[in-house]
């Protein structure tokens, strides 16, 4: 509960310190946890105007060279070159068992550069995948030090334009580099419209200054920024997808195109067909415990006489849905939406509804 | 209003006639955030001083409150089942957790005052 010192520093530490933020320790960095106003009241402002959070724990990569597209091709279940310019593409770095290393978000800047963003408690290893798989490529693999914020809401395109950074054109999952050092995508993790806006540190104060002039926005933790994209449904990598998950399990198939899965050759690639061939034997449900009581990650989940059935991955109190929310694995033939499961938090037996997820619908601005 | 009493794991306790009223202090509901659930005990209950009673849960994390001395268990606040926030928003008032009867009101003077306690924050 106090303001333990834990690892690395963010750029404008300073700035959460005087705007009165509790820190915490998260994947090795020194992190804002809440502000003043509170999770409650910071995730609503989020989901009503304008939420600005540091992510800047998070790794950007530039991957370049004649070879980056048929490299990232190879590392992520990926067609890179096909991903278009100025088009940002959800991804992961798979093992060779299929098992989830990172989930990455690569976007497209021209036929031989490309952005990588990565989770900040995977940066090291992502990094030192990469490096151990470029040798047969025409690639350098660049970590670049900036401050990335997210500006996550409803007013996010409007307090942007009003610090001076028009990105209006950008639609949901597209970027662009406006500036020499910067990059900025539609994208976020809160299921809000919203921007992620990297920079060279020595301008992001400024930066930062005149979007916090604009009443409109204001700084949000990551206690709000897990509830949100708990909310929203969203995976955290270290949670609810691990090395010892599959994206089939995890439901993010989605995410890899039909050609890809079907004749890629990408690290993971084998298993990942046979998985696909075998079927899943469990997927990753939403669940809304019933009454008021929050479940938490880790918590077993149970069938109606006491078997064990699924585990609880993320768990917490979903304040726009005004009840618990919560994710987890089920056996699949337990996962159809309505079905009724049960946990135990504390020697007590409480019951779970497996539910769509969302919980709360995604507001992206499509174009 | 006679004299609070207050634990280094930040609860209070007050005595109002023969039974006494258990809460946790202004800095613990701030340094919790906005609880969403609060799992109080069952009336009659004998507990023992440091016996994890009520559980408080917060957006992020569920934290132990615990009996400040021995006693049974009289009453708890339920107008906490439907508004959790009270804690946060009067946690020495409206907010308070349960009501015991004191098997050794000895021990409250093993407890701080107000002014002990506030030094230790």
């Amino acid at each position: 509960m106090s303001n333990v010192d834990t690892g690395r520093h963010l750029p404008l530490e300073a700035l959460h310190i005087a705007a009165g933020a509790k820190f915490g320790g998260f994947a090795g960095w020194n992190m804002p946890i809440t502000y003043p106003a509170g999770v409650m009241k910071e995730h609503l402002h989020t989901r009503e105007k304008a939420g600005l959070f540091d992510i800047s724990h998070m790794q950007l990569f530039l991957v370049e060279g004649a070879g980056a597209a048929t490299f990232l091709s190879f590392v992520c279940p990926l067609d890179a070159s096909a991903i278009g310019i100025g088009k940002c593409k959800y991804t992961m770095l798979l093992n060779d068992k299929a098992g989830i290393i990172d989930d990455l978000i690569i976007t497209q800047l021209s036929p031989t550069r490309f952005m990588v963003v990565a989770n900040a408690g995977n940066a090291a290893k992502d990094e030192a995948h990469f490096r151990t798989n470029a040798g047969n490529f025409d690639v350098t693999i660049e970590a670049l030090p900036r401050v990335l914020i997210a500006l996550q809401g409803p007013d996010a395109e409007s307090v942007l334009t009003n610090a001076g950074l028009d990105l209006s054109t950008l639609t949901f999952m597209t970027a662009t580099e406006p500036r020499p050092g910067w990059f900025a995508s539609r994208s976020g993790y809160t299921g809000e419209d919203g921007f992620e806006v990297a920079m060279p540190i020595e301008e992001a104060e400024a930066f930062v200054a005149k979007i916090l002039a604009d009443e409109r926005a204001m700084w949000i933790g990551l206690a709000a920024r897990d509830s949100l994209r708990l909310e929203a449904g969203l995976c955290l990598h270290g949670q609810d997808i691990d090395e010892t998950t599959d994206p089939v399990m995890a439901g993010i198939l989605w995410a890899i195109p039909k050609p890809v899965r079907e004749s890629g050759n990408f690290i993971g690639a084998d298993a990942l067909r046979a998985i696909i061939a075998a079927g899943a034997k469990e997927k990753r449900v939403g669940l809304k415990p019933v009454g008021r009581q929050p479940v938490r990650a880790g918590a077993p989940i149970l069938d109606a006489v006491g078997n064990t059935v699924g585990r609880v991955t993320s768990g917490g109190f979903g304040p726009s849905v005004g009840h618990p929310v919560a994710m987890g694995y089920v056996a699949k033939e337990l996962a159809e939406p309505g079905t009724t499961l049960f946990t135990e938090v504390r020697g007590n037996r409480l019951e779970l509804q497996v539910a769509p997820l969302p919980f709360t619908p995604h507001r992206y601005r499509k174009g | 209003m006679s004299k609070t009493y207050f634990t280094s794991d930040h609860e209070w306790i007050r005595l109002e006639g023969d039974v006494a009223v258990v809460g946790i202090t202004d800095y613990a509901q701030e340094q919790l955030g906005d609880l969403v659930f609060v799992e109080l005990p069952e009336t009659g209950r004998q507990v023992t001083k440091g016996d994890a009673v009520v559980v408080v849960e917060s957006v992020k994390a569920a934290s132990d409150v615990y009996s400040p001395v021995d006693g049974e268990i009289t009453e708890v606040n339920t107008a906490l089942s439907s508004d959790p926030a009270l804690v946060n928003s009067a946690p020495m008032g409206d907010g308070w957790l349960f009501k015991m009867k004191l098997s050794n009101p000895a021990q409250l003077d093993e407890l701080m005052d107000e002014d002990a306690y506030k030094a230790t924050l």
